[in-house]
């Protein structure tokens, strides 16, 4: 599903802050991505979601050489990747409901055809008091859980998540892993990047390390 | 690369699922109009269309009254009889007068007698002179009716075989002058309406600019869940196409309404001199029903030019946003 072959990023001029990395991600896997801080992590979680283009190397996602392909090409295999963001990244003006629905919008479904698939996900997810509130009166740990929900809502068949956990509590933390690894058993391949031992201990998956720009893979 | 497999529901509550609303909810804009200064550019919009608007109304106004004062003039042919030593001066004018009532084409004729060619010089000379003393020529007006394609050469020949000092002319040096005096207002109009278009286009890039580094943070969430630049665009566009209509319907009605009342005014004042001189120079003062039509178009158009601009602004920034 993802090739990477001898990848390299820089931004400007500066050093290369990602060296040499070579991997696969095949599809239904499973895989927590984690380092020290500035490792790197959120910059190879963009190259996955092709914010950002190598500035050396071979990068295929879903059997697509990526320096080949344009912008509509682009938005059209970023439907098929979920991600969940540090900063959430909700729209402020629209509700939880309709942050999380925003997904199936894009893609032109109606209304109908996705309200009770979007209300049982923000039940799951703790939510379902909280459809009709604005991001600005939303908790942060309310704001993970609806930028989770709107990136697993569409089922990706990839799903990026940059501390996903990071700003609610254990017990929610563990709720949610549920639910990335229910995703992944239905189907969609999972990349969590985290500094959470404690949550990467409660479900055996490969670790990919990364430490100063090069990868490690621990199966 | 559409999507190869359907799943089934990704959370199943069974019983637990809360009921469905009734009613479908009414889902927010995705770009939120309060974010876009409408209210500037409706006012840019509406002040550039109303320009326009008078700037053609004006160019149409001038060319009709223009085309007026063409054909009045080109249907007259003047005679001019000079005094000349040896020549009776009555007797060649009323030779002059019966030969052009003789002639095919012309429908009237009006010689000008002593006492009223004296009256035409009165503006200059006062009251009082004897015209006795003076040399003053006879003028001949002859009228011409429409579609006659008269032959002028033939015509001058015979004049001055009757009368050697008379002279015709048909008005043709300044039809030509006026015709020049049309072409550039024309062309002025046409330059300032390009000017306007111009600016507006500016305007409308300006604020869509504006609109879009607003609205940055949606841009980047609609590209995350993979909306291409087309669907962004289009979000954006119909608020762009509705501000501009909305200016171009304010600028132009206001512009109608401008040259309605100014033909009202005209109305109003008729008869009286400042009202004759007004006619005279610019006709009636009244835009036709065709007239009005251009400059409705022409505020449809403005409309959509905002749109277009707006269209190309928005993939050009669409570019740099990622």
């Amino acid at each position: 599903m993802v090739r990477f072959e001898n990848v390299g990023l820089r931004y400007g001029l500066g050093p290369e802050v990602l060296r040499d990395l070579s991997f696969q991600i095949p599809a239904h896997s499973f895989q927590f991505l984690t380092g020290p801080s500035g490792a790197g992590k959120t910059s190879l979680l963009r190259l996955l979601f092709l914010s950002h283009r190598p500035t050396r190397g071979l990068v295929n996602l879903f059997g697509h050489d990526i320096s080949q392909l344009g912008k509509d090409d682009i938005a059209d295999l970023r439907k098929r990747i979920g991600i969940v963001l540090q900063d959430f990244r909700l729209l402020d003006h629209m509700t939880t409901y309709e942050n999380v629905a925003l997904p199936f919008r894009v893609m032109g479904r109606s209304e109908s055809s996705y309200r009770k698939e979007v209300i049982d996900l923000l039940k799951w997810v703790g939510l379902g008091e909280r459809m009709d509130a604005l991001p600005p009166i939303l908790s942060g740990g309310e704001k993970q859980r609806a930028a989770i929900a709107r990136a697993v809502i569409s089922r990706p068949q990839l799903l990026l998540a940059d501390e996903p956990t990071g700003s609610v509590d254990p017990t929610l933390g563990r709720r949610l892993l549920r639910l990335f690894i229910e995703l992944n058993k239905s189907g969609t391949a999972v990349i969590i990047a985290t500094h959470d031992i404690a949550l990467m201990d409660q479900y055996e998956a490969r670790r990919f390390v990364l430490h100063q720009g090069r990868l490690h893979v621990y199966e | 690369m559409s999507r190869p497999d359907e799943r089934g529901v990704l959370v199943d509550l069974g019983q637990e699922g809360p009921p469905l609303p009734a009613r479908a909810r009414n889902m927010s804009p995705i770009v939120p109009r309060a974010s876009i200064h409408g209210r500037a550019l409706v006012a840019v919009v509406a002040i550039m269309t109303f320009l326009a608007s008078t700037t053609t109304g004006t160019v149409l106004l001038v060319s009709a009254s223009a085309a007026e004062w063409q054909s009045d003039v080109a249907s007259e042919i003047t005679i001019q009889v000079r005094p000349q030593t040896g020549r009776d001066l009555e007797r060649d004018t009323a030779a002059v007068t019966e030969a052009m009532r003789a002639q095919a084409g012309i429908v009237e004729v009006k010689p000008f007698t002593k006492d009223e060619s004296g009256k035409l010089l009165e503006p200059w000379l006062g009251t009082g002179l004897s015209m006795d003393d003076l040399p003053v020529p006879r003028l001949i007006i002859a009228r011409v009716q429409p579609g006659t394609g008269l032959d002028l050469g033939a015509l001058r020949a015979r004049v001055t075989q009757m009368a050697p000092s008379a002279s015709v002319d048909d008005h043709r040096a300044w039809i030509e002058r006026m015709r020049s005096m049309t072409n550039a207002t024309v062309l002025a109009g046409l330059g300032i309406l390009a000017l306007v278009i111009i600016a507006t286009i500016i305007s409308v890039s300006f604020a869509t600019r504006g609109a879009m580094a607003a609205n940055r943070p949606i841009v980047e969430v609609l590209h995350f869940v993979g909306a291409g630049d087309r669907y962004i665009a289009n979000r954006f566009l119909r608020h762009f196409l509705r501000l501009g209509l909305e200016g171009g319907v304010i600028g132009g009605g206001a512009a109608m309404l401008v040259f309605g009342f100014s033909e009202s005014i005209a109305g109003w004042f008729s008869g009286t001199p400042v009202g004759d001189q007004f006619a005279a120079l610019l006709g009636t003062f009244s835009l036709r029903p065709s007239g009005y039509i251009v400059l409705a178009v022409q505020a449809v158009l403005i409309g959509a030019i905002t749109a277009v601009a707006s269209r190309q602004t928005l993939f050009a920034t669409l570019n740099d946003v990622d």
